[in-house]
């Protein structure tokens, strides 16, 4: 049942794309990203990787060329972050309209100017409507797990489509912590050989990509939207069997003491282990307050949100990313739209934090779910509301 | 006692230091790395062209050579990676009375930023551009990148690297450039002349600076500190003024060849007149 070794989270990720037999690794260097593909080039230096290794001039690139290769029916991975996200953005949305399943790690970091190289979700956010499958997760543990799955979710016939697996900047991809590796045996029965069905092959030819004019444009969009939203019941299904296999259960939306909270805390990411330890407290002081995780972004889990907040009079849902001139965080407001026709409903408080890698300290949750209960009380408040910034 | 933070009134203040952010000092940059004598010839480069330093404007890329940009103190810009010279292109049309300089590492204007590098040099844009080549991406880590010589080890080619390197003054000359030469951080006095005569030329401007980064580049390729390194540009530089640019590739040893290689009038933009080329008729 694999081995449990100290290890940095990058280098573990390197190691899962090693143990699900990726073909092709396109790669440019950024921070906080780049141990995870230095080390791919070790494992294909060293011939423990049997893959193609194409350094590539920019981050624009590297998503070219993981295209390239998925349309041949390789298996197809990258990583990147921040700016780098930014600079790939246009064929993200080719990887997504054209189904090609490639899976990339994204290492979150704030977005220039001025330059920041440290973490938050401004990039996440930037790159949401994509149509990628976007799942999010808090430790090493998580990551590694959850870089296996995707391979199964975006390369299933029923999905084919790119898959996201967000990890925050510095705080997951530098720290060494204790992770189990599955064996090579397990992840070879876990993850089924890509077969993609329509690769591109002399034999039999194919043209993707050429255009799509009003007559059909929009058939093939509302499509896609439809392929998005019905993957979720195939990720449901990888993470059950993912459980099966190796005793680790993931669900889109977590919950952490929140059985009968009146009050919700709701969290992406890393930052969700400091918000458990908020909790807590907050418990141990008698107060009805729990934590609900998102872990998969898109698609959207509405049914599993509203399950999860049913009994809730407020949510306090923190965001590390700005819509600026907006409604302030977007995480809130999709939790507001989730909401928006239900008959009844908690209050929502969004907070906006931990911008450009700003620590959000335990203290720090505790401050946010105190103003927002204030707030949900007496009223007032502002549009955006920040936790920890200077005036 | 306190020798930490002395600081001797009566010290004379260092003669570049009014052209320098002191506050943002100590640099970032690794003892033994080259970027501090590339700087320090620029400034003094600056100051003998006597063009008005408050007329000058320094872009950087994203590295550590662009780190310039923060250090520097003229009107400065840090751009996002690979767009320092298409900036300067914006910022030079738009002010032509300004000398614009990009100051930046090889892997930001040579690959992220290829493009830009290449339609400027194509356009004749009157700018000055410093490459700071140290063969990788130090930044990051040491990875190969678009000047990393065949076979030279790096975080990202750990068995050599199989690609074939750019030769930098050969891809600025075919891309148009008026004025081009190259440098080692082991001769400072020329690299010093050299970018005062780019500073005046007019038109696309090209100097390539190769420097140590004995962090990753040497430490990887058996000259583990940047005096290594030194060393062994002082025993293999040659200069070769009006040599061929095709013929200064740079490998893994052997012969550094430097010099001027290019040194031409072509028209330029923005010329001297107003919406002009700079054409004769
Ligand atoms: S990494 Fe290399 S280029 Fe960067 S500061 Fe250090 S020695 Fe200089």
């Amino acid at each position: 049942m694999g081995r449990k070794v100290g290890i940095e989270v990058s280098i573990a990720i390197s190691e899962a794309v090693k143990l699900a037999n990726a073909d092709v690794v396109a790669a440019y260097p950024i921070t906080p990203q780049t141990h995870i593909v230095e080390h791919l080039a070790e494992l294909v230096a060293s011939g423990e990787l049997d893959a193609e290794y194409i350094p590539v001039e920019s981050e624009h690139s590297a998503m070219s060329a993981c295209l390239g290769a998925a349309a041949t029916g390789a298996r197809a991975f990258t990583a990147t972050a921040g700016q780098g996200l930014e600079l790939m953005h246009e064929v993200l949305y080719v990887a997504s309209s054209m189904q090609l399943p490639v899976v990339m790690v994204v290492a979150n970091r704030a977005l220039s100017a001025p330059i920041n190289v440290w973490g938050d979700h401004s990039d996440m956010m930037a790159v949401r409507d994509t149509g990628w499958v976007q799942i999010v997760v808090e430790n090493g543990q998580e990551a590694v797990d959850n870089v296996l799955c995707a391979f199964c979710i975006g390369e299933d016939k029923r999905v084919l489509l790119p898959v996201m697996v967000h990890i925050d900047g510095f705080h997951l991809t530098h720290v060494v912590e204790p992770i189990v590796l599955p064996d090579q045996a397990d992840v070879d029965d876990f993850i089924p050989p890509n077969e993609y069905p329509l690769p591109l092959d002399p034999a039999r030819p194919v043209t993707m990509g050429s255009f799509g004019p009003p007559v059909i444009y929009p058939e093939i969009k509302k499509r896609q939207d439809v392929v998005l939203r019905e993957s979720k019941e195939v990720i449901l299904e990888n993470w059950q069997r993912f459980g099966e296999a190796f005793g680790r259960y993931y669900h889109p939306v977590e919950q952490y003491r929140a059985e009968g909270a009146k009050t919700l805390l709701m969290t992406m990411g890393s930052t969700s282990e400091t918000a458990m330890d908020a909790v807590d407290r907050m418990r141990d002081q008698g107060m009805s307050v729990g934590l609900l995780k998102l872990r998969l972004w898109r698609p959207f889990p509405f049914e599993e949100l509203l399950q999860a907040v049913r009994d809730a009079d407020l949510l306090v849902v923190v965001d590390r990313a700005i819509s600026f001139g907006g409604p302030a965080g977007p995480f809130c407001s999709e939790v507001k739209a989730a909401l928006y026709n239900q008959d009844k409903k908690p209050k929502v408080m969004g907070f906006v934090a931990g911008l450009g890698g700003r620590d959000i300290p335990v203290g720090g949750f505790e401050a946010m779910v105190h103003r927002g209960m204030e707030i949900a009380e007496k009223g007032g408040g502002e549009i955006l509301e920040t936790y920890g910034v200077r005036e | 006692m306190n020798v930490i933070a002395t600081t001797d009134e009566t010290q004379e203040k260092h003669p570049l230091e009014d052209y320098l952010r002191v506050d943002r000092l100590p640099h970032i940059w690794c003892p033994g790395c080259g970027l501090g004598t590339i700087l320090g010839a620029f400034l003094r480069s600056l100051l003998e062209s006597g063009l008005p330093p408050d007329k000058v404007s320094v872009i950087s890329g994203i590295g550590c050579t662009g780190r310039v940009a923060g250090y520097i103190n003229l009107d400065s810009f840090h751009t996002t990676h690979g767009r320092a010279v298409a900036f300067a292109t914006g910022l030079k049309l738009a002010n032509p009375e300004l000398k614009v300089v990009v100051f930046s590492g090889d892997g930001d204007l040579a690959a992220i930023g290829g493009n830009h590098l290449i339609h400027a040099g194509r356009r004749n844009i009157d700018m000055t551009i410093l490459c700071v080549n140290n063969f990788n991406y130090g930044m990051t880590g040491g990875q190969f990148g678009p000047t990393t010589p065949e076979t030279a080890r790096s975080t990202t080619s750990r068995a050599g690297n199989i690609e074939n390197p750019f030769n930098m003054p050969a891809l600025a000359a075919a891309s148009g450039a008026v004025y081009v030469a190259r440098w080692t951080t082991a001769q400072v006095h020329q690299m010093q002349r050299s970018i005062t005569e780019a500073l005046l030329k007019k038109g696309f401007s090209f100097v390539e600076i190769i420097s140590p980064c004995p962090t990753y580049y040497g430490r990887m390729n058996r000259q583990p500190t940047g005096l290594d390194q030194m060393r062994y540009y002082r025993s293999n530089s040659i200069v070769r003024h009006g040599a061929n640019p095709n013929e200064v590739g740079v490998g893994i040893s052997g012969q550094i060849v430097t010099g001027k290689f290019i040194d031409v009038e072509r028209p330029y933009m923005p010329g001297p007149g107003n919406g002009d080329n700079g054409r004769q008729t």
